[in-house]
């Protein structure tokens, strides 16, 4: 795998036989035992992933909530100290450049989190929309992504360890006692072995959990000591097999199938992340537009019945009586907590509606799956 | 890594295996090609009766991650497929030589099984 690039736990990932594949330009870990079991390890008790390979952006000085304001789609006033919230980032034709958590650390100090194989181009995009801004003198931008190690340890379990291997107080973000007192998308400065570390109550799987970041050159024993912690509890490493297997049940985007330059997060079902009240900002105009007029298609969940071949992405799709196929997959797999194949799909909005049967094309032959509601599972924990 | 490659049964390059029991082929896909593809979710096998080729795509494995084809190892017709494995698709990952078998064929040209890999030369290509 010559030129990916390696995390800081990839030691960590061979010492347990992770099987190593590539990822957005990244070598890493798609499972340890099995997706499967990995997934379900997840769903009734907790499991560590590494999320090092995610980039961060810390943009800071008196002017950064007005910059990223007119960055970002989501409105960064809502936003108190010690809270982050889901957003994304769009070009001027209101197309996603990516989708990334906000968090803001401090009055003027905002924390951004973007897709590992998205940060060069996120960050040209940010630099460009920095050099038109007129207060640019006001806001620093810096890329922290080789220097940031970063887990997520999600699951209803986690709850019963992450206080072993954390200390509080919060000393900067938000005030908490401890990592478990911290609330839904609050975010806090805690300590291990006596060196700051961020943690946030956020994940891509639905399940309770906190996302963890600190220094790369740490990260590795942090692994190590949340995994001695959590042991008895049941924690194991997750791989990024699960992680898209729980995110797809949770019908949660991902860049390159639901979201692309091309798609806008109107047309992906992200509406309540964009603030078009709140002002000016890059691809307002268009995303105005198209909620006056309404999406010609939209991003739907959808779920087939039991002993059918899982879809995949760039199945296509069909609908009663059309001549051809009207849409595709995006994303595809078996669930593994239902026990049948799941998944989203771009589709005329005419048919974008719940309960609605539409047939995908597996090899040839057309098997009915039925448009659901999101998110297709709902977990009996999460926080 | 560990992978069994029994001495009795004859291979393809694409990871099947073959033997011949009272006169059919009973195939399916080696301990490596389950190992590679990991936990199996789906397994769709051919109609009974079916004429295939030695070489054609004519069943599919999947895994969570991911959708294989399965290669008539000869040429023949299928007489028999394993529904077991339909129903329970992890048996051809806990036993893919025996209760993991996909299915029995009808040899057109029995000629053809000598031009199968034998086990060592099944564990050459492989590595182990």
């Amino acid at each position: 795998m010559n030129g990916l690039k390696r995390t800081p736990l990839y030691a960590a990932h061979q010492r347990r036989q992770a099987r190593l594949v590539e990822f957005g330009g990244w070598e890493m870990p798609v499972q340890y035992t099995s997706i499967v079991e990995e997934h379900l390890c997840v769903r009734r008790a907790a499991g560590i992933f590494d999320i090092s390979h995610m980039g961060e952006v810390r943009c800071h000085g008196p002017a950064a909530a007005r910059f990223l304001n007119v960055l970002l789609t989501n409105d960064l006033d809502k936003l108190s100290v010690g809270m982050g919230q889901y957003t994304l980032m769009c070009n001027p034709q209101g197309g996603v450049v990516d989708d990334l958590y906000v968090f803001r650390r401090a009055e003027h100090d905002y924390f951004l989190v973007i897709n590992a194989s998205r940060i060069e181009a996120d960050w040209n995009w940010m630099q460009a929309q920095w050099q038109a801004f007129a207060d640019r003198a006001e806001v620093i931008l810096e890329n922290q992504s080789d220097l940031t190690g970063a887990v997520a340890v999600q699951g209803p379990a986690v709850v019963h360890f992450i206080n072993l291997c954390l200390q509080g107080p919060s000393t900067a973000g938000t005030t908490a006692n401890r990592v478990t007192d911290l609330k839904k998308n609050q975010i806090g400065r805690f300590s291990f072995e006596a060196m700051p570390v961020w943690v946030s109550r956020t994940g891509y799987t639905g399940e309770d959990g906190f996302e963890v970041y600190t220094c790369a050159s740490l990260i590795e024993s942090f692994w190590e000591a949340c995994l001695d912690a959590g042991r008895a509890a049941g924690l194991q490493p997750a791989g990024l097999g699960a992680r898209d297997t729980l995110r797809t049940e949770m019908c949660y985007p991902l860049y390159g199938h639901e979201l692309n330059e091309n798609t806008t997060p109107l047309e992906a079902g992200l509406k309540p992340f964009v603030a078009l009240e709140k002002g000016p900002f890059v691809g307002r105009d268009p995303l105005l537009e198209q909620q006056r007029k309404g999406v010609s298609r939209r991003c739907v969940a959808f779920k087939m019945p039991e002993k059918q071949p899982p879809p995949r992405p760039g199945y296509p799709l069909w609908v009663p009586n059309s001549s051809g196929p009207v849409g595709q997959v995006v994303s595809g797999t078996q669930s593994p907590s239902l026990g049948v194949g799941i998944g989203m799909a771009y589709l005329p909005a005419a048919y974008a509606l719940p309960h609605t049967i539409v047939e995908i094309e597996i090899r040839g032959r057309r098997i009915p799956a039925e448009i659901v509601p999101k998110p297709i599972y709902r977990p009996a924990t999460a926080a | 890594m560990s992978q069994n490659v029994p001495d009795s049964l004859k291979y393809t390059k694409s990871h099947e295996w073959i033997r011949i029991e009272n006169g059919l082929a009973v195939m399916g896909i080696t301990d490596h090609a389950q190992h590679e593809l990991t936990e199996l979710v789906f397994v769709e096998l051919p109609a009974v009766g079916r004429k295939v080729t030695a070489g054609e795509a004519f069943a599919v494995v999947e895994s969570v991650k991911t959708a294989s084809d399965v290669y008539a190892p000869i040429t023949g017709e299928v007489v028999e497929v394993n529904l077991a494995v339909t129903q329970n698709p992890g048996l051809v990952n806990a036993e893919p030589y025996t209760g993991g078998w996909l299915v029995k064929l009808k040899p057109a040209n029995p000629a053809e099984l000598d031009q199968l890999m034998n086990a060592a030369d099944y564990r050459a290509l492989i590595g182990v």
